[in-house]
C-alpha cells in the first residue's frame, strides 16, 4: 500500500491567495451575520483590508522563487509581480465598486431576482441600497486571479480560471439600471466562458496525452513535464499542437483577443461600469500573465509552431479592435475595442520571447490598467437622468461644462493614443522595442499602423468633448465622492508618473522577469 | 557664463510659464496677456546671451546637458545645440513675444478662456525649443509628439473656419507620420545598440537595407511635418482656420522642424540612404516648389495663400538640403530662419487685415490701402521679402540655394528658378488685388478698415521688418553660425562641394 504524501506547502508564499480566499469566505458569513444597515460598510473595509494585507504579503515574499504545493503553484519574480499589479488594480477597482455617492446606493442592484423592467424593478432602482455580495464575489474573483497567474500546471490554471470567472459572470449581471441589457451581458459572458472553458479543458485532456509514453516519466500538466515532452515526446506532434491549440482558444478568450473577442463589447457595455473596469485591468492582467506562463515555460521550446499563428491573432486583434472602434458611438463599447486592440499589442509582448519582453509586457499590463481603471471612473461621473451617458452624442461640449474632468479624460485618451509623456508611449515602447529586438517587425509595424487608426476614435471623442458646443442633452458631471476620487486620481497620476518616470517600475519588472520552471 | 544649462532652462522656462498664466483667474485676461508677454520675453533675453556665448568657431555641438532619465532603455535627458538648433532657437525666441503681442485680442473673440490661450502659447514655446535643443532621439521624438497637442488646442478651440476638421486633420497627419518615426526610432535603438545619444548614434554602422528603411521612416514624418508634396495637403487646412499668431508660429516655426529633423537626423545618421534617396527628394522639392506657387496664384483665401507659398518655399529649402553642397545646405537653413521672419510677417499682417475685415477672403478687399496705408505698405514689404527680393533677407537665402544646387545639379536649380517668377506672380497679385486699384465701397462700411496700424501692431511689424532689411544686407552674423554646422553634416554624409563652386573668379582670371 503506498502511503498518501502530502505535499508541502509554504504558507508565506501562498499567502496573499489564502488572504483573499479567507476573506471571501468571511465575507460571506459577514452577510449571514452583520445587520443590513453596517454590511456595506464592513465589507468594503474587510476588502479593502485583505487586499492591502496581501499586497503587503506580496512584498514580503518579493524575493521568492519557488515551486510549492507539490509544484502546482509557482512563487516566482513574473508570480509576485503580477500578483502586485492585480492587487492595486484591484483596489482601485474596490473603491469604484464601493462608491455610493456618485449614484444613490451605489452601482449594483438592490434585489438581482426581480424580473427586469417591472415596477419592483424601477422602485428598486430609486435609489435603494445596493447588493452587498457583490465585496464577496469580488475577493473570490482577485483569489482565482493571484491562482491563475501563478499555477504552475494546467489543471491548478483551469480551476483558478473557473475560480475568478464564475464571480465575475455573476457581477456583470448585477447592473442596477439597465437591466436587460446587464442581464444579457452576464448570459452570454457565461455562455461563451464556459465554452472557453472547456476548450481550455480538452486542451488539457490533449496535452496530458502528449506528455505520456516519455521512457523514465511519468505523464503530467504541470509544465516541467510539457517542457520536456515538447522536445522529448514520441507521441504525434499532431496532439500538442491540437493541445496548444485549444489551451491558446481557452486563454485568449479572457484576454479578449480576435476572433474569441465578441462578447467584448457587449459585457464591457452590459457590466456595471465599476465591474467593467475591473475586468478590463485585472482579468487582461491574470489572462496575459497565464499566457506568458504557459508559452514561456511550459511551451517554450516550442515557439517555432506557435509564433506564426499567434503573430496572426495579434495583428488580427489589433485590426479588429483599432477599425470597430472607429465606428463606435457609445464610450464603453468603443473603450472595449480599445481594450480589444491593447491585447493585440500585448500579444506582441508576449512574442518576444526575452527577458526584456517579459518585463515589457508586464510594464504595459500595469500602465493600462492603471489608465483603463481611470477612464472607466470618468464614465461613471458622465450621468443624466437615466443614469450613466455612455452614448458618445451626450459628451459634446463636455469640456465647457466641466473642464476638469474632461481634462482628465483628455489625458487618458491621449495615453491611449500613445502620446509621449504619458504611460501609454512609454509602455508601447516597452512592448515595440524588445520585439523589434526578437526580430518581430512584421508585428511591431502593424503595431504602429493600428495605432494610428486607433488614434482617430480617442481623437473624436477629444473633439467632441473641447470643440464641439454643449447641446440639450449635454449631461452634467457628478461630482464625486471620496472613493471614485481617489480611483480616479490614482489612475490619472500613475498615467502621468510612468509616462515621465518610468525607470523604477521598470527596474522592478525587470528583477522580477524570470520563470523559476 | 558657457557652463549655464541655458538649453534646458529655456525649455523649462516657458512652461513654468505657461503653468503660471494658466491658473491666473479666468476673468483677468488682461494680466494674463502681460505675464505672458513678459514671460517671453525674458525667454528672448536668455536667448540672446545664450547666442552672444555661443562659439561660432567652436566646438559642432555646445551647451551640451545630459542628465539620466530612463537607464534601462539608454534615454537621457541630453540638450546640444549646433548652428542650425542656435539659429532656430533665436527665431523662436524671437517670434513667440511678437505673436504674443500680434494676438492681444484674438482670443477675447472665440468667447474661450483668454489665459489658456496665452498658456498654450507658451507651452507650445516649450516644445518647440525642446525640439531643437534635444540631442538625445528619444527626447526628440517626445518633443515631436507632444508639440501637437498644444497646436490642436490652438487651432481645435481658437481657429476660424473648419477650425475642428482642420485641427484634427493637422493632428492626424502629425501623429500618422509620428508613429512612421516611433517605428524608425525603435529599429536605430535596436540597431545602434540600445542607446538614444545622437553622438553615439552617429557612430553606428547600419546594413543598407536597414538603413533605407530607417530612414524612410524618419523622412516620411519630416516630410509630412515640414510639408513636402504630396504630404502638404493639411498645411492649407490648418493654416487657414487657425488663428493668425498660431499661424505664424505653425508655419515660421513647427514647420522647421521637419526641414531641422532631416538635416539633424536623416542626413547624419543615415548617410548612405540620404544619397540613394536624394533624386527622390529633390524631385519632391521641385514638384512642391512649382504646384504650390500654382495652387497659391488661384488662393481667394488669404491664409490658404500664404500656406501655399510656405509650402512652395520649403520645396526651396528641400531642394538646398538635397544638393548636398555647402553653400546649397547654409542656404537652406538660413532660408528656414528668413522663411520664418517673412512668412511669419506675412501671416501677422495677414492677421491684421482679416479682424478688420472680418473676413479672409481676397475677393472681400481691394483698394484697401486708400483705408490704411500703412498696413497696406507693410503687408507689401511682406510679400515682397516673401518673393525674396534682393535687399530682403530671403533673397540671400534662395540665391544661396539656386546657385549651390547649380553647381551640381542643372536642371533641379533652372526649374527652381521658374518658383521665383511664380512668386512674384501669387504676391503681387495678392496684394494688387487687396490693397491696390479701386476702393471696394464695401470696405468703407466695415469699422475695422479705418483704423491703421496702432502702436502695439507697430511694434509687432517694426522688429520683423528690422531683421529682414538687416540680414537682408548683413547676414554674416548668421552665416558664420550656420557654416561650421552645415559643413560638419556635409561631412557627415561624406559629401565634398565640387571643386569650382566658390572658385568662379579665379577661373577667370586664367
Amino acid at each position: 500500500m503506498t502511503e498518501l504524501k502530502l505535499p508541502s506547502l509554504d504558507y508565506a508564499a501562498l499567502a496573499p491567495i489564502l488572504i483573499m480566499l479567507g476573506t471571501a469566505l468571511l465575507g460571506v458569513l459577514v452577510e449571514a451575520f452583520v445587520p443590513r444597515r453596517s454590511r456595506h460598510l464592513v465589507q468594503l473595509t474587510l476588502a479593502l483590508l485583505a487586499v492591502l494585507a496581501a499586497l503587503t504579503m506580496v512584498v514580503f515574499n518579493a524575493d521568492d522563487r519557488m515551486l510549492t504545493a507539490g509544484r502546482a503553484l509557482a512563487v516566482d519574480g513574473p508570480t509576485l509581480f503580477l500578483q502586485g499589479a492585480i492587487l492595486v488594480l484591484a483596489a482601485m477597482a474596490l473603491l469604484l465598486i464601493g462608491d455610493r455617492s456618485v449614484e444613490r446606493g451605489g452601482a449594483f442592484v438592490a434585489q438581482a431576482a426581480v424580473t427586469a423592467e417591472s415596477a419592483d424593478d424601477r422602485r428598486q432602482a430609486e435609489g435603494r441600497n445596493g447588493l452587498t455580495e457583490v465585496y464577496p464575489l469580488t475577493t473570490f474573483a482577485i483569489g482565482g486571479m493571484l491562482i491563475f497567474v501563478a499555477a504552475n500546471d494546467l489543471l491548478t490554471m483551469f480551476i483558478a480560471l473557473e475560480v475568478f470567472s464564475l464571480p465575475l459572470y455573476l457581477l456583470c449581471a448585477l447592473a442596477r439600471r439597465r437591466r436587460l441589457l446587464s442581464q444579457e451581458a452576464a448570459m452570454k459572458y457565461f455562455l461563451l466562458g464556459a465554452y472557453a472553458s472547456a476548450f481550455f479543458l480538452f486542451g488539457v485532456a490533449l496535452i496530458y496525452g502528449f506528455t505520456a509514453g516519455i521512457p523514465g516519466r511519468t505523464a503530467g500538466v504541470d509544465f516541467a513535464t510539457i517542457n520536456a515532452a515538447v522536445s522529448e515526446s514520441p507521441a504525434s506532434p499532431v496532439l500538442l499542437f491540437a493541445g496548444m491549440a485549444l489551451l491558446a482558444i481557452g486563454l485568449l478568450f479572457k484576454a479578449a483577443a480576435a476572433p474569441f473577442h465578441v462578447w467584448t463589447p457587449d459585457v464591457y457595455q452590459g457590466a456595471p461600469t465599476p465591474v467593467t473596469g475591473f475586468m478590463a485591468a485585472c482579468t487582461k492582467v491574470a489572462a496575459f500573465g497565464a499566457l506568458l506562463r504557459v508559452f514561456h515555460v511550459a511551451f517554450a521550446d516550442a515557439g517555432w509552431d506557435f509564433t506564426p499563428v499567434l503573430g496572426a491573432v495579434a495583428v488580427l486583434t489589433m485590426l479588429v479592435g483599432a477599425v470597430l472602434a472607429v465606428t463606435q458611438t457609445d464610450i464603453k463599447r468603443l473603450l472595449a475595442y480599445s481594450s480589444i486592440a491593447n491585447a493585440g499589442y500585448l500579444l506582441v509582448g508576449v512574442l518576444a520571447p526575452s527577458r526584456d519582453g517579459l518585463s515589457g509586457t508586464m510594464f504595459y499590463l500595469v500602465a493600462y490598467g492603471f489608465s483603463v481603471l481611470a477612464a472607466f471612473a470618468v464614465v461613471t461621473l458622465v450621468r443624466d437622468a437615466d443614469g450613466e451617458a455612455t452614448h458618445l452624442s451626450h459628451w459634446a461640449g463636455l469640456g465647457r461644462r466641466s473642464p476638469f474632468f474632461a481634462g482628465l479624460f483628455t489625458f487618458i485618451l491621449l495615453a491611449f493614443a500613445g502620446i509621449p509623456l504619458t504611460s501609454g508611449f512609454t509602455s508601447k515602447f516597452a512592448i515595440f522595442g524588445p520585439a523589434l529586438a526578437e526580430g518581430q517587425t512584421w508585428l511591431v509595424i502593424a503595431g504602429v499602423l493600428t495605432s494610428m487608426v486607433l488614434a482617430f476614435p480617442y481623437l473624436r471623442v477629444v473633439v467632441l468633448m473641447w470643440l464641439s458646443e454643449p447641446g440639450e442633452s449635454t449631461p452634467t458631471v457628478t461630482v464625486p465622492g471620496g472613493l471614485t476620487s481617489a480611483a480616479l486620481m490614482i489612475g490619472v497620476l500613475a498615467t502621468l508618473v510612468l509616462g515621465i518616470a518610468p525607470a523604477p517600475l521598470l527596474d522592478l519588472a525587470a528583477g522580477a522577469a524570470e520563470f523559476v520552471r | 557664463m558657457s557652463n549655464f544649462p541655458f538649453l534646458s532652462v529655456l525649455t523649462v522656462a516657458p512652461l513654468v510659464g505657461a503653468l503660471v498664466v494658466a491658473f491666473l483667474p479666468r476673468h483677468r485676461p488682461e494680466l494674463a496677456k502681460q505675464v505672458a508677454f513678459a514671460w517671453s520675453l525674458l525667454v528672448l533675453v536668455l536667448s540672446v546671451v545664450m547666442w552672444a556665448s555661443f562659439n561660432a568657431g567652436g566646438d559642432r555641438f555646445q551647451f551640451r546637458e545630459s542628465y539620466s532619465w530612463i537607464p534601462n532603455w539608454g534615454v537621457s535627458f541630453t540638450f546640444a545645440a549646433d548652428g542650425i538648433a542656435l539659429v532656430m532657437l533665436m527665431l523662436i525666441a524671437v517670434l513667440v513675444p511678437l505673436v504674443i503681442l500680434a494676438s492681444w485680442h484674438d482670443a477675447e473673440s472665440s468667447k474661450r478662456s483668454v489665459p489658456v490661450y496665452f498658456a498654450l502659447l507658451l507651452a507650445l514655446e516649450c516644445t518647440m525649443i525642446g525640439v531643437f535643443a534635444a540631442a538625445d532621439v528619444f527626447l526628440f521624438y517626445v518633443f515631436f509628439e507632444v508639440m501637437l497637442v498644444p497646436m490642436y488646442f490652438l487651432i481645435g478651440s481658437y481657429g476660424g473656419h473648419q477650425r475642428q476638421y482642420a485641427a484634427v486633420k493637422f493632428f492626424l497627419y502629425s501623429l500618422v507620420g509620428g508613429l512612421f518615426m516611433l517605428a524608425a526610432v525603435i529599429g536605430l535603438w535596436v540597431v545602434g545598440g540600445k542607446t538614444f545619444d545622437w553622438q553615439a548614434l552617429s557612430q553606428v554602422d547600419i546594413s543598407t537595407g536597414t538603413e533605407r528603411w530607417l530612414f524612410l521612416g524618419f523622412f516620411l514624418a519630416f516630410a509630412i511635418k515640414a510639408p513636402f508634396f504630396p504630404f502638404h495637403t493639411w498645411l492649407p487646412d490648418a493654416g487657414g482656420a487657425a488663428p493668425a499668431g498660431a499661424a505664424a508660429l505653425l508655419v515660421g516655426v513647427l514647420d522647421k522642424v521637419g526641414t531641422f529633423g532631416i538635416l539633424r537626423y536623416c542626413l547624419p545618421l543615415f548617410p548612405e540612404a540620404s544619397k540613394w534617396f536624394a533624386p527622390w527628394a529633390l524631385a519632391l522639392g521641385v514638384i512642391g516648389i512649382v504646384y504650390a506657387a500654382l495652387l497659391a496664384v488661384g488662393q481667394n483665401d488669404l491664409k490658404r495663400l500664404v500656406s501655399y507659398t510656405s509650402i512652395a518655399h520649403f520645396g526651396f529649402i528641400g531642394v538646398g538640403i538635397f544638393a548636398f553642397t555647402t553653400q546649397a545646405g547654409t542656404g537652406a537653413v538660413l532660408y528656414m530662419l528668413n522663411h520664418g521672419l517673412a512668412t511669419g510677417l506675412l501671416f501677422l499682417v495677414v492677421g491684421m487685415l482679416i479682424s478688420r475685415r472680418g473676413s479672409a477672403l481676397i475677393s472681400d478687399f481691394g483698394g484697401a490701402g486708400k483705408l490704411v496705408p500703412l498696413l497696406a505698405g507693410v503687408l507689401f514689404f511682406a510679400g515682397l521679402a516673401s518673393l525674396a527680393l534682393p535687399g530682403t533677407a530671403p533673397f540671400i537665402s534662395e540665391f544661396l540655394v539656386l546657385i549651390g544646387t547649380f553647381t551640381v545639379n542643372k536642371p533641379v536649380a533652372v526649374i527652381a528658378t521658374l518658383g521665383i517668377i511664380l512668386a512674384a506672380a501669387y504676391v503681387l497679385w495678392m496684394v494688387q488685388r487687396t490693397t491696390q486699384g479701386t476702393l471696394n465701397p464695401a470696405l468703407t462700411e466695415v469699422d475695422g478698415m479705418r483704423r491703421d496700424l496702432n502702436l502695439r501692431e507697430k511694434a509687432v511689424v517694426a522688429p520683423l521688418i528690422a531683421l529682414i532689411v538687416l540680414l537682408g544686407f548683413y547676414p554674416k552674423p548668421v552665416t558664420d553660425v550656420i557654416n561650421p554646422a552645415v559643413q560638419a553634416t556635409m561631412d557627415d554624409i561624406g559629401k565634398s562641394d565640387p571643386a569650382p563652386s566658390v572658385g568662379t573668379v579665379q577661373e577667370a582670371h586664367r
